[in-house]
């Protein structure tokens, strides 16, 4: 079977050579630098993360069934969130579409053979690798309470917890970070294939290129207040503290330098998903190819300088509040423009539901929620009775978890067959993809109403009046629980008895399916032919016209 | 030798990721310069906690300043400039295949990246014994006494950061003159070496920065 499916004008390979037989044995995958297999190391190391944060998650949403905490006591509480959110933000969230899909298909859709640098690709992971387990294991044994914010004087005065080692723990992570930015933006720049020009790139390319500009420039940032953090706490003496002389919104100014613009480090690659994904199943070209371009460096750019708007109500002046609430609306429009051109798209498309479909529609969807309610917090009229409630809870869990995991799913079932040869279940897939829609709504869309009728977040009880509401978000938590685990049983029973999936099955454009699947060590057997992106009204190169 | 490009392909200089030796110089070259805007950034934190602090504690930080010791601050100063110049003549000489010379200027700009080192670990200890060594010993009093405290704290986050930059630099060029005394850098590819000259120049520039924040301040 897999011999006859392989597109003509391809040379057929018995047995097919792919990354994956290129060599074997386990030491061939912890030396290797080829980014395929680097991509697939860190597909399973956050996966791991993934459900280690579910898992807290879960505690969390159990514990607030009742009133006073039905599971956890108010210290465990403060640590399973804290958990929760380290976890999710630095292990899950950052590395996941960049460091898996970005690592796979970067090298691919531009035409290379690599990575620029292919040695310091493993290296990040390693990087990654031990931070995150160094992180994980302070956090399981002794845990930390000042919430994934680290907020002095709180990390640094009154928390008795392993506040210096989770610091030590996610500074080397960051550098994994900034050297997978670092290596991505080098590539883009000085390894495309000759005709590949900054505007035939597809968009999944220049989300990688922005939210590696937003990488490197924003993470030295984290990693020097972290270790600040850390000497302050040794000294005794330091520059965030009060009681010592230093300005703990200071601190607050630094984290949030590097802490908003990596909101946009989780976003800018979803977007870059989803803008492969929705032209291939609406058989178009994306509309206004060039406005997602400037719109997605756009967002980039101005997500450096919104940063104060998390601290409305920490004691800024009433200038830098307005300053930082209007430029907190501008970026609303890059954002806006790639909602409209995405809708756009569609228009007169010839649009069909598969998978990955549904996951980029409830990408737009909960991604257009989720902004809208950024824009209530970043009026300060409103976000001062709103801050530190369920309502900010609610609005960044739509754009990271209805928005990035949803996108992150979505690539993961587009790229699928290309990544491994193989095809899943379309109906138990498309079943999971609507069930997580519901199940994300379901838990995240009380914590609106919680957060408008003034819960504050972070609280391990809270007044029986909010029992009801509490009790729907713990249900739909079930239900989206539910279908996170769905997708990893039929993923991984089509690893092994999927039917096998041809080099192009969606029949979409771009250089990466103009290779065999699972592609060969090189990448290419053949030298790929550039079109300008998104030809979708032109017949794939390859096939008989 | 077999010098071209065709050549270099064949003995393994060229990775296979890179079409020939001119992607990969440019590739290599740029690599750096997107680390070293990362490096500005990691400072760049310093730099603006040191400002903050200061606005809020001018007199201390006047006063603090005028603890530093200027004559070894200005000698590491010099040594620094001076070790930028012996590395300069380094990378340009190895266009020229002189390979005795780019070693010994290399060894040269190691060593004194060494004395730069040793110059301020005596300094340090200078500090400990007036006890100003923040954490360990600092003993100022009267009214600045918590600025100038601070004023240390930032002065020796920024001083030992900075040296452990310039530790790193000193082993890279350690490794360099090695390569070069074993002819494995020549001058058909000569980027290595021009990458860890871009380096030393930062750790440099970071100290001409430090220089007068820390010792000409208060005087």
């Amino acid at each position: 079977m897999n011999a006859t499916v392989l597109t003509p004008g391809f040379p057929e390979l018995e047995p097919p050579r792919t990354f994956y037989t290129h060599k074997s044995g386990l030491l061939s995958w912890l030396l290797t630098t080829d980014h395929k297999r680097i991509a697939i190391l860190y597909a399973i190391t956050i996966t791991l993360f993934f459900i280690m944060g579910g898992v807290a998650a879960a505690m969390m949403r159990i514990n607030l069934v009742e009133p006073n905490g039905a599971l956890l006591s108010p210290e465990t509480y403060n640590k399973t969130f804290t958990f929760h959110g380290v976890v999710m933000v630095w292990f899950f969230l950052i590395p996941s579409i960049p460091a898996t899909l970005g690592n796979f298909l970067l090298p691919l859709m531009i035409g290379a053979r690599d990575l620029a640098f292919p040695r310091l690709n493993l290296f990040s992971w390693y990087l990654f690798v031990i931070g995150g387990g160094f992180t994980v294991t302070c956090l399981i044994l002794g845990g930390v309470d000042t919430g994934w914010t680290f907020y002095t004087p709180y990390s640094t005065l009154f928390s008795n917890t392993n506040v210096i080692l989770v610091a030590v723990g996610v500074f080397v992570t960051g550098f994994s970070t900034i050297l997978t930015g670092l290596n991505f933006i080098v590539t883009t720049h000085k390894l495309r294939m000759p005709g590949m020009t900054w505007f035939k790139l597809p968009l999944f390319v220049w989300g990688m290129y922005a939210v590696s500009l937003v990488m490197v420039l924003a993470t030295p940032v984290l990693a020097m207040t972290l270790s600040l953090i850390g000497l302050e706490r040794v000294a005794h003496v330091g520059i965030f503290d009060p009681a010592l002389g230093g300005d703990p919104l200071l601190f607050q100014h630094m984290f949030w330098f590097y802490s908003h613009p990596a909101v946009y480090i989780m976003i800018l690659p979803a977007m870059g998903v989803v803008s492969e994904i929705i032209p291939c199943f609406a058989r178009r070209k994306i509309f206004g190819y060039q406005f997602m371009v400037y719109a997605l460096v756009g967002i980039a750019v101005i997500g450096f300088l919104v940063w104060g708007h998390h601290m409305f109500v920490a004691g800024m002046s009433p200038t830098a509040v307005l300053v930082f609430s209007i430029l907190s609306f501008t970026i609303a429009v890059p954002s806006a423009i790639k909602v409209f051109n995405w809708t756009a798209t569609l228009r007169r498309g010839q649009i069909s539901f598969e998978a990955p479909m549904l996951y980029a529609l409830g990408f737009v969807g909960l991604f257009m929620i989720g902004g809208m309610s950024g824009l209530m917090l970043a009026a300060p009229a409103l976000d001062i009775p709103l801050h530190a409630t369920y309502f900010v809870i609610a609005h960044f869990h739509y754009v990271m978890v209805g928005g990035t995991v949803m996108a992150y799913l979505g690539g993961i079932h587009y790229w699928w067959p290309k990544i491994t040869g193989r095809l899943y279940s379309e109906a138990w897939a498309k079943f999971a993809a609507i069930l997580m829609f519901f199940g994300f709504n379901f838990t995240f869309f009380p914590q609106y109403v919680l957060g408008y009728l003034g819960m504050p977040r972070r609280y391990h009880a809270y007044p029986p009046q909010f029992q009801l509401l509490n009790i729907l978000s713990s249900a739909g938590a079930s239900i989206l629980a539910v279908s996170y685990l769905i997708p990893v049983l039929y993923l991984g029973w089509s690893l092994f008895q999927g039917a096998r999936a041809g080099n192009n099955p969606w029949n979409a454009r771009g250089l990466e399916w103009q290779t065999t699947s699972p592609p060969p060590k090189s990448n290419f057997l053949e030298r790929p032919v550039v079109q300008k992106a998104y030809a979708y009204d032109e017949p794939a190169p390859g096939t008989p016209a | 030798m077999n010098s071209t490009a065709a050549g270099m392909r064949a003995r393994g200089l060229v990775a296979e990721q890179f079409d020939d030796v001119e992607q990969q110089r440019a590739t290599s070259q740029f690599g750096m310069w997107v680390f070293l805007a990362t490096e500005v950034l990691f400072f760049g934190v310093l730099f603006a906690g040191y400002a903050v602090c200061r606005v809020r504690n001018p007199e201390a930080f006047l006063l603090g300043s005028q603890h530093t010791e200027i004559v070894f601050g200005a000698v590491e100063a010099g040594i620094l400039l001076l070790s930028s110049a012996t590395i300069t003549f380094a990378v340009n000489l190895i266009a020229f295949d002189q390979r005795r010379w780019v070693a010994a200027l290399l060894v040269l700009t190691a060593l004194l990246g060494v004395a730069f080192l040793v110059l301020h670990g005596v300094e340090y200890s200078h500090e400990y014994d007036e006890h100003l060594m923040v954490a360990v010993d600092f003993a100022q009093h009267g009214p600045h006494a918590r600025g100038i405290e601070l004023f240390f704290f930032l002065y020796y986050a920024m001083t030992l950061y900075h040296s452990l930059h310039v530790l790193v630099g000193v082993c890279v060029i350690m490794t360099m003159a090695t390569l070069v005394w074993r002819r494995r850098i020549r001058a058909e590819y000569p980027t290595p070496l021009i990458l860890a000259g871009l380096y030393w120049h930062l750790v440099d520039i970071v100290w001409i920065f430090l220089f007068p924040l820390m010792y000409l301040i208060g005087r």
